[in-house]
């Protein structure tokens, strides 16, 4: 089989370069080209050329994990300086277009507060070793975490940075230890455990923040992501977020809300994670006269708001309402918990701790939906705000009449949280430390205020309170099938799910009052007329005559 | 002049009648239920179902223009005031001391002064309202980046809703109008097998004895 095979090879070869040569006779050798041709563009990557348990490199015993990575990076030479400009290694992120300084380095979230001072405990969800507070080398190659990502054992793992309060670092102490060597060897591409393993537990735990990424994704059946439908696509997280030199598609710091260029040409888009960068901007097939509706609606719904009927579904809690003002009770001088919450999957979720306050949980939630095209705007350290009113921490924008605004559907989360009411402005919170200041371990919120604010040399009036906060996800994850998409009336009704949406006259939803008003009326006083001259032909006393 | 029965409704007319008539009464059942009044149809039957009516209406109704100016049937509906007068006192006083109808149907004047004037109106007022409003409607997603296209999409709404209602009055009225007279058959009979009683002059008798003797009943 095989000689035949290399027979019809070169037979093709040949037929391939037959015309060349012809053609390309006084040629030879082709004369250098003008400068670097720039480089060529690849399909995406799979499959895979080398065998790590192969590799010299790898064949010994590694101590740490930043072993591992040198080890790594004696073969993968350039990624290191590639990976050291992504968002989670920087942790920070700087918008163009408002001019924001955004990333978990320097943001407050209204959930646990804030990473910066908090490091420590944080940064485990930092791809990279050992930040623990401002001495950290970003520019050190052997600081990066490859395996936090690349481990397909399942027993890699990570723990806190610095020890904490003893109260906390109980919690973790007790791991089995990780054979380092195995892991290295077994590496492979990030499936959805890996990004999971932080993604889906924004916030402090499953699904707490986002709404549409939790644990339920790490083996989804077909009903809770089509995509990720692990007996079905089975798409990792990479599939969509396509990565070039370890920068990945799709930021939540700008989000593409309209995509009007589509699928592009093959291999060409790696600058969005969007559902239309694959499934082009004419989705739906026309099979119908309403389905050159559906289509038409593109422009002005986001694919999530009619194929996200419900986030936090598949059995894993969300996180709705979060109250700190409760938060730093105590029973014995020692904080607590308490269980309030059995989820989908039947596991329980704590709705009071000492440490965090007091929690809502939600499930198969409907979203809340409005115009946005993609700018968000957060309320960072510096900005000063009105404390007697709810304030937005991630405030969108967004109308029909800017062009770039499609309906989006969010989860939107509310927190009373800490807050400096004498400057008007949030503070950070030191609340993970082995000082008798840290909020986790000493339940003084005055103290961990004062302590987080002056490590960054933050004005703090002193006056501590709490103020309600609003933040707002987009959500994007958990895609239904498509017999699960919502229906034409769940919009085009009244009470419908868009009802809170400016800026539109939705058919079924709207109408004018005055109009139908008049209508009725008119087709009543008509029907009334049409009697009424009919009864005076009736009882009118020439009747018979004609 | 001579009282004759004469097919006065081609076949195509009465096609055209009849088809229109159920092609607007599913555009009205199906458009007061996109627009909210019930909930007989779920969305998508009821946006498949009145875009579908529409535009087969709009294919009937394309037919029937040229059937209208090919046949010189338009002339049917240019209005007039003559006998207008009679018509109207007819039907808000005649017809209650058991009156004749002051009208006789003529064969190039079918229609009495009033139902040329409504049918007209109908014609060149209110279908042209309704279709045009519904494409621009229907068409939405080609021009909603126009400046102030939401107020616009609001107008449009405004104008076939508007329309719609005002059809259904016409439909009312004109449904009634059948019972006026010697019977409601009488009035649908025509429509049916397109016979009516017409007042010819002798040259149009001879006419159409000669030539057209199937049109004579």
């Amino acid at each position: 089989m095989r000689p035949v095979l290399r027979f019809f090879l070169a037979l093709l070869l040949i037929a391939g370069l037959a015309p060349l040569e012809t053609m390309g006779e006084g040629q030879w050798p082709t004369p250098p080209a003008e400068g670097k041709p720039p480089p060529q563009i690849s399909g995406p990557l799979s499959g895979g050329t080398g065998d790590h348990t192969k590799y010299e490199a790898l064949k010994q015993p590694f101590a740490t994990g930043p072993d591992v990575t040198k080890a790594c990076l004696s073969c993968h030479t350039e990624t290191g300086k590639h990976f050291m400009k992504n968002i989670h290694w920087t942790w920070e992120y700087r918008n163009p277009d408002t001019g924001q300084l955004l990333g978990k380095k320097h943001l407050i979230n209204n959930f646990c507060t804030n990473a910066r001072g908090n490091e420590g405990m944080c940064a485990q969800c930092h791809a990279g070793y050992g930040w623990k507070d401002e001495s950290f080398d970003f520019s050190d190659e052997t600081n990066i975490d490859c395996l936090v990502c690349h481990d397909t054992t399942g027993t890699y793992y990570k723990t806190p940075n610095s020890k904490g309060s003893p109260a906390c670092s109980v919690m973790f102490e007790g791991k089995p230890p990780m054979d380092f060597t195995l892991i290295a060897q077994s590496v492979g591409l990030p499936e959805r455990a890996n990004c999971g393993a932080c993604h889906f537990n924004g916030g402090g735990g499953d699904n707490v923040k986002h709404g549409d990424l939790s644990s339920a994704l790490k083996n989804p059946p077909r009903e809770l992501d089509v995509h990720m439908d692990a007996k079905g696509l089975n798409f990792a997280c990479t599939a969509c977020h396509v990565t070039k030199s370890h920068v990945w598609a799709g930021s939540r710091y700008r989000v593409a809300a309209t995509d009007d260029k589509g699928t592009g040409k093959p291999g060409q888009r790696r600058d969005v994670a969007t559902c239309e960068s694959c499934h082009g901007t004419a989705p739906h097939k026309v099979d119908s006269l309403a389905s050159f509706k559906r289509n038409d609606h593109i422009s002005s719904i986001a694919c999530q708001t009619c194929h996200i009927p419900e986030f936090a579904r598949g059995g894993v809690a969300t996180i709705t309402n979060w109250d700190w003002r409760t938060a730093g009770k105590t029973r014995n001088g020692e904080g607590y918990h308490e269980h309030g919450y059995t989820q989908g999957n039947g596991e329980h979720r704590y709705t009071y701790k000492s440490i965090k306050g007091d929690f809502t949980y939600g499930e198969n939630l409907v979203p809340l939906y409005r115009w946005f095209n993609g700018q968000m705007h957060y309320t960072t350290i510096d900005t000063k705000f009105d404390i007697t009113k709810p304030v937005a921490i991630n405030d969108f924008t967004g109308s029909r009449e800017d062009g770039d605004s499609r309906i989006w559907p969010f989860k939107k989360m509310t927190t009373w949280m800490p807050a400096d009411l004498g400057n008007g402005t949030l503070v950070y919170t030191h609340l993970w430390g082995e000082d008798s200041d840290s909020y986790w371990g000493n339940y003084d919120m005055g103290k961990a205020i004062a302590h987080g604010m002056k490590e960054f040399g933050l004005p703090y009036s002193g006056e501590h309170g709490f103020v309600e906060t609003f933040s707002y996800w987009p959500i994007t994850h958990m895609v239904a099938p498509k017999e699960d998409a919502l229906s034409c009336e769940d919009c085009h009704s009244k009470q419908g799910r868009l009802d809170g949406v400016a800026g539109i006259y939705i058919p079924g939803r709207d109408n004018n009052r005055w109009l139908d008003l008049i209508g009725i009326i008119a087709v009543v006083g008509t029907l009334v007329f049409i009697l009424g001259h009919a009864l005076i032909r009736i009882v009118a006393p020439n009747r018979g005559k004609h | 002049m001579a009282i004759r029965r004469v097919r006065i409704f081609s076949l195509f007319e009465r096609f055209w009648h009849w088809s229109q008539m159920l092609l607007i009464m599913t555009l009205m059942f199906s458009g007061f239920g996109l627009h909210g009044f019930h909930h007989l149809l779920d969305f998508k039957q009821a946006v498949d179902l009145h875009t579908l009516a529409a535009f087969l209406l709009l294919l009937l109704w394309a037919f029937s223009i040229f059937w209208l100016f090919t046949t010189r049937n338009w002339r049917h509906f240019i209005p007039t005031v003559k006998g207008m007068w009679q018509v109207l006192r007819f039907y808000s006083f005649g017809i209650f001391q058991g009156e004749h109808h002051p009208y006789r149907k003529a064969y190039w004047r079918k229609h009495n002064p009033l139902q040329a004037l409504a049918y007209l109106m109908l014609k060149i007022v209110l279908f042209p309202l309704i279709w045009i409003s519904g494409l621009v409607y229907l068409f939405y997603f080609l021009w909603r980046d126009i400046p102030h296209a939401t107020q616009v999409l609001d107008g449009v709404a405004l104008v076939h809703t508007g329309a719609a209602f005002t059809i259904v009055v016409f439909v009312m009225i004109h449904v009634y109008m059948l019972t006026t007279g010697h019977s409601f058959k009488e009035h649908v009979m025509p429509m049916i097998n397109g016979f009516d009683e017409v007042d010819l002059t002798p040259e149009e008798e001879a006419y159409l004895l000669k030539d057209q003797p199937e049109v004579l009943g």
